[in-house]
């Protein structure tokens, strides 16, 4: 296989003093390498190291073949362009004078655009479709559209690697998809390499083709999401002892209420999720029943409790788990009813139902959560 | 905040002159202001000499003073007697032309200063005034002028030149260590008017241990004025200030880059440390040859750039530059007009002049700046 970029035991840090130790990364042409982890780990030390804002500590960093501190500034510059966090403030600057900064390294003594730089400059921008941006002052934009403009300066500069600090901070969601689209559509047709870091773990799975997990002084993974996705490296890289993560969904869940269960929800078929979320916002500790392992409610009620009882998939529920669900049930101070018709394989339910009333448990029938704020527990 | 967009902007747009038009509309509208400064500064004073007069003065040397040169002194009698002829065109030639050239050159000069501190700083408040950079050079001028001049004999405008130049990246120097530790430009102004006031202090110390020949030698010079300019001085601003002038227009590529930040500017090809240490050398000694040469003057090298780019509403370097310069020598040599005729006979420090008419552009940009933050 062809890298194009690798670094072999990279260390990194400021001042001499190291902050992340054996870094080896390496990426082929067209390939988005994402680096998650807390805040603080290290990430953009990482990004300015390898785009040479700060010194290597030890190790090498290899663009295509050459280590970094051997190109010249012109020629690095025509290898690798940034975005960063910096809030930049150009004084009566118009966007498209900002993105024609990129031309910087192909430009002459006095920087004259010639037909073919201001060509570039028009395509960068309609790369972004910000091409009505071009002759507005630069100071004047929201946040999503100088984050687009700012990345047209980066493609206009022609690079075979862009490099982004956290792209999609300050943006609303419609304009992190918008930006991750376009990355992904540089990566996939101008074979561009982009490295970058995001907070939003579920965006970084969807987007990236490879996943560096930096924790502390240690690069904790690298590899392909699904990789990381297996192990439950994420809960270990952000210390998640409380909430957790749902890796499937990519969704993130609080801490579950602690102590045994006071209210019993019987459920199943997505009936059930906004009963859990709300008995969950005000720490109700739940058992929930019976539910299918492949059932959506059985996903989020394991994030949310310790007492759900699960049945395989495709099969009947058996006695075993209505033994289990009623022993919880029964000690439960109410019942919801979230409302899942009942069928043939879960008729299991019906029978915790009825055992509930022979016990006189209230039951409370609801359709929507909205009902549940009312309730008094 | 949602931008203006639509049609009105973009029409507003298209009715903007191009770039380059507006550009050279701006040089133009300079240049006839310079010469019309010209004309009224050598007119107006305490011997008023008629407009012709002065065109025909002027055309005459600048004549035989070419001729001249050119036959390797075969017309020098003919430039003499044009220059010497009389009362009028001594006045002209030795007052009031050497004069206004130092008070363009010098103001130009200070103006590009003023803009090259805002670039290394990334505020539009930077200044030589505002940063004690001035105040230094005072100081060590004052030193010279005092406890040197003993020892050196004659002070040459080359001596006081260097003392500046020496005073000023002294304290550009301390205020660049200041810049490492503090990243809050409102403190680094604070920091650099302390040091200023030190400055001053120190000077003040001098003062009281001086005699009163140097002492009046020192109030002479740092009041600031073009007053008893002579060609020599002229000479001397020339040298230092067209080279210089010409080395910020090299420059003006990596300046308009840097204005995105240093992290955009190195990523595009520019070695930042060089690049600064070039920058902040030029500025102090521009500075330093204006503060040499006709005190410190205060507010221009703030003004004067902001003015220009709202002239030019565009901050390009490679207009915004030239543009500077010549807008700095017209509002000089007006300011310089003011202080000489207004209370005539009395004549008026410049700093006094450029003061009432630059600290007001300066409050103005500090409150649009900081709403420009809250918004």
């Amino acid at each position: 296989m062809d890298y194009y970029f690798k670094t072999e035991n990279l260390s990194v840090g400021y001042n001499g003093n190291t902050l992340i130790r054996d870094i080896n990364v390496k990426l082929e042409k067209g390939k988005i390498l994402t680096l998650i982890g807390p805040n603080g780990a290290g990430k953009s030390t990482i990004l300015k190291s390898i785009t040479r804002q700060l010194d290597t500590i030890r190790g090498s960093v290899y663009i295509n073949a050459q280590e970094i501190s051997e190109w010249s500034p012109k020629d690095m510059a025509k290898q690798v362009a940034v975005v960063l966090t910096d809030r930049i403030r150009p004084e009566l600057m118009t966007c498209a004078e900002v993105v024609a900064m990129g031309r910087y390294p192909y430009t002459n003594l006095f920087g004259k655009l010639t037909p073919k730089d201001r060509e570039a400059v028009r395509e960068a921008l309609e790369r972004v479709h910000a091409l009505d941006l071009a002759e507005q002052d630069f100071t004047t934009l929201s946040d999503g559209q100088r984050q687009r403009i700012m990345l047209a300066r980066a493609i206009c500069q022609e690079p075979e690697i862009i490099v982004l600090d956290e792209p999609t901070a300050y943006l609303d969601i419609r304009h992190k998809i918008e930006l991750l689209d376009i990355l992904r559509e540089m990566a996939q047709k101008k074979d561009i390499i982009v490295i970058m870091s995001l907070h939003e773990i579920d965006l970084a799975m969807k987007i990236s083709d490879y996943l560096l997990c930096v924790k502390g002084d240690t690069i904790e993974a690298f590899g392909p999401p699904e990789v990381i996705l297996e192990n439950r490296t994420i809960e270990h890289l952000y210390d998640l002892s409380n909430g957790s993560y749902n890796l499937l969904f990519g969704s993130i869940e609080l801490t579950k209420p602690k102590g045994a269960p006071r209210v019993f929800v019987v459920a199943g078929g997505g009936y059930g999720i906004s009963f859990y979320r709300a008995l969950q916002k005000r720490e109700v500790p739940f058992a929930t029943g019976i539910l299918f392992e492949n059932d959506v409610d059985c996903q989020v009620a394991t994030e949310l409790s310790n007492h759900v009882v699960a049945a395989p998939a495709f099969e009947a529920m058996t006695d075993e788990h209505f033994g289990k669900a009623s022993s919880l049930l029964l000690q439960c101070e109410a019942v919801i009813d979230a409302g899942t018709p009942a069928g043939s394989f879960n008729r299991l339910n019906l029978k915790l139902l009825e055992l509930a009333e022979n016990n006189s448990i209230p039951i409370h029938c609801g359709k929507s959560a909205a009902e549940a704020h009312s309730w008094n527990t | 905040m949602k931008p203006k967009e639509g049609i009105s902007a973009s029409d507003k747009e298209k009715n903007r002159l191009g770039n380059t038009g507006r550009f050279s509309f701006v040089m133009l509208l300079l240049g006839c202001m310079l010469i019309l400064a010209l004309v009224v500064n050598v007119n107006i004073g305490s011997v008023s000499v008629a407009v012709k007069d002065v065109f025909r003065m002027i055309g005459d040397g600048i004549r035989y003073g070419v001729a001249n040169i050119c036959t390797k002194g075969g017309y020098a009698q003919e430039f003499n007697s044009v220059i010497n002829g009389s009362t009028e065109s001594q006045i002209l030639f030795r007052i009031r032309i050497p004069r206004m050239l130092l008070a363009a050159v010098l103001g130009g000069a200070l103006s590009v200063s003023g803009y090259l501190l805002q670039v290394f700083f990334r505020n539009p408040i930077a200044g030589p005034f505002v940063l004690g950079i001035s105040s230094g050079a005072k100081m060590v001028v004052g030193i010279t002028l005092i406890f040197l001049a003993p020892y050196i004999g004659s002070i040459s405008s080359l001596t006081l030149i260097l003392a500046a130049f020496l005073g000023s990246l002294l304290i550009t120097f301390i205020v660049l260590l200041f810049s490492q530790k503090v990243r809050t430009m409102s403190i680094l102004l604070v920091v650099g008017i302390m040091v200023g006031y030190i400055c001053g202090a120190v000077t003040d110390f001098c003062i009281t241990f001086a005699n009163d020949h140097d002492v009046v030698n020192l109030t002479n010079w740092s009041m600031g004025a073009f007053a008893g300019a002579s060609w020599d001085n002229v000479r001397a601003a020339l040298l230092i200030c067209i080279p210089g002038i010409l080395l910020a227009l090299l420059l003006s590529k990596p300046i308009s880059a840097y204005a995105l930040g240093e992290g955009y500017a190195q990523s595009m090809g520019i070695r930042i440390k060089p690049f600064r240490i070039l920058l902040i050398l030029l500025s102090s000694l521009l500075s330093a040859s204006v503060t040499a040469l006709a005190g410190p003057i205060s507010f221009v090298g703030i003004a004067v750039p902001h003015i220009t780019r709202i002239l030019l509403r565009s901050s390009k370097p490679i207009f915004v530059i030239p543009a500077t310069f010549l807008c700095g020598a017209v509002f000089c040599v007006f300011c310089d007009l003011i202080a000489r005729t207004v209370f005539a006979p009395t004549e008026l420090a410049i700093g006094t002049v450029t003061s009432v008419f630059g600290a007001p552009i300066v409050i103005y940009m500090m409150v649009k700046r900081r709403r420009a933050q809250e918004d």
